[in-house]
């Protein structure tokens, strides 16, 4: 495992590809949410660029359907100044047999940058950031059930935007643990940046086998998961995922799992609601609490693209043997 | 050793002039480049008392350098008070060398909207440009050589120092 966590990293240890929040420390995961923090502000600018990765080739390849995360990589790589190549897979030769390692090295040779790539299968980024050219930087926008370390950033940085620091933080991740690879890229972050705590709410049929081992307290009943929580996270039944009967019915759900006005009073009063999307309303979340006073779910949406500006430009900008900067240009 | 307080005296004095001539001080928009140059365009702000709110430039976005560098993890957002469409800009630096940093800063600016005009104030000209760019109000003209460094220190002490590298 130490081999894979280490490819993510150059030898001066700096991000080159951004494939896990596992393996990264919490200098790494604050250095992210700093220099997000800086490019919230190019969204205010008339012209809302910046001429960073001018020049710069970002492929998007989308095995698995997306809106948000997709739009929002296109989105922030633009406002870097990057080309942007959407592949769309189901036009693509993959759809005629060729392999992901020969689409890889055909991409290889039109003389791309990174690689932002989404997969059904967990360990998709991996495999390709062992197999790419080394100037080339990939970046998961989420493998199978295994992460979605962008999402987790995001999330982490609207946490942040509204309470003011990790160490003293309960935070619940609600729903179908078992099939997230947000939620244990969260998992990872919040417990990388220090809260308090971190519950997982869910049916034993939705929870991975030993989750305790991510550093998290279980629960099966929400009620008593949300008292004196600071944030709840939503999560969505992926039912594309799922095998066989996990549960009796989404009326069944909602009713033990969802999030209604009641279940939200008995956390902390100023509680943030949160949700990665796309939200099931009335079957994980009601609909007047994803249009309420304490949901956040639309700033992940809009923090989405300054932290994924964040994170490229991060992997991207740092060349092999340049570690060190000059203090100024003057 | 320079004497930042005479060198902000000696400023004050051109932009008096720059006041009468070119902008009012209620219209001009001053805004300080990170780190040094808004310690500088602070104290400015506040001797001239001038009624716009004060703001901030950093470059790193628009750096020159940044796939040799990479990005700087400690970049403070700009903060920038108005549209900047028809303004008279007051661009403050500490240190004015290859002017590269005006080059970067220019660009920012004008992703922001058409200023007016744009006016650049420095503590120090120590020479060496690498670019047709020149500042409008000097606090003191210097030459260094190549090899040495001039570093304006603070924020609550200003003051400037040499450093030599060997």
């Amino acid at each position: 495992m130490i081999a894979e966590h280490n490819l993510q990293l150059d030898p001066q240890k700096n991000l080159h590809h951004f494939l896990s929040i596992e393996g990264l420390s919490r200098k790494h995961l604050t250095s992210i949410l700093e220099a997000t923090h800086s490019f919230t502000n190019v969204a205010e600018q008339s012209v809302k660029k910046v001429p960073l990765l001018r020049g710069k080739t970002i492929v998007n390849l989308f095995f698995e359907p997306s809106t948000r995360t997709r739009n929002t990589f296109e989105l922030a790589a633009k406002r870097l100044s990057a080309d942007v190549l959407n592949i769309d897979i189901n036009t693509s030769a993959t759809s005629k047999g060729e392999s992901l390692l020969d689409m890889l090295h055909n991409l290889e040779a039109m003389h791309c940058d990174m690689f932002i790539i989404r997969h059904a299968y967990s360990g998709a980024a991996h495999f390709m950031a062992q197999h790419v050219a080394p100037h080339i930087s990939v970046i998961n926008a989420g493998d199978g059930c295994h992460e979605h370390p962008t999402q987790a950033m995001l999330d982490m940085f609207t946490i942040m935007q509204h309470k003011s620091g990790f160490a003293l933080l309960k935070v619940a991740i609600v729903g179908d643990i078992l099939h997230s690879r947000v939620a244990r890229s969260q998992i990872h972050a919040l417990n990388i940046l220090g809260v308090e705590e971190v519950r997982v709410v869910a049916p034993k049929t939705l929870l991975p086998t030993a989750v305790e081992t991510l550093g998290v307290h279980v629960y099966h009943h929400l009620d008593a998961a949300l008292q004196d929580v600071d944030v709840i996270i939503m999560l969505r039944l992926q039912h594309e995922r799922m095998q066989g009967a996990l549960l009796p019915s989404q009326g069944e759900y909602f009713k033990n799992y969802g999030l209604t006005e009641q279940r939200l009073a008995l956390a902390k009063s100023d509680a943030i609601v949160m949700h990665p999307g796309p939200i099931n309303r009335g079957v994980e979340i009601a609909s007047s609490i994803a249009d309420g006073t304490q949901s956040v779910i639309l700033q992940q949406v809009t923090y989405g693209i300054a932290t994924r500006m964040a994170i490229m430009s991060m992997t991207l900008g740092r060349m092999p043997n340049h570690s060190s900067h000059p203090s100024t240009t003057e | 050793m320079y004497d930042v307080n005479v060198l902000l005296n000696t400023m004050q004095q051109q932009l008096m002039t720059y006041f009468n001539t070119i902008a009012p001080a209620k219209e001009v928009i001053m805004i300080g480049i990170h780190t040094g140059g808004l310690w500088i365009a602070q104290h400015l702000h506040q001797k001239l008392q001038l009624p716009q709110a004060l703001g901030s430039l950093d470059i790193t976005f628009y750096r020159d350098d940044f796939t040799q560098i990479g990005l700087h993890p400690e970049v403070k957002p700009s903060q920038l008070p108005t549209d900047l469409d028809n303004k008279h800009i007051l661009l403050v630096d500490d240190v004015l060398y290859t002017g590269r940093t005006i080059r970067a800063a220019l660009n920012e600016l004008f992703d922001y909207g058409r200023p007016a005009s744009v006016t650049l104030a420095v503590l120090i000209d120590r020479g060496g440009r690498e670019l047709p760019i020149a500042a409008n109000i000097i606090g003191q003209s210097i030459h260094l050589k190549k090899n040495q460094h001039i570093k304006l220190q603070g924020p609550d002490q200003l003051r400037l120092e040499i450093l030599e590298k060997p």
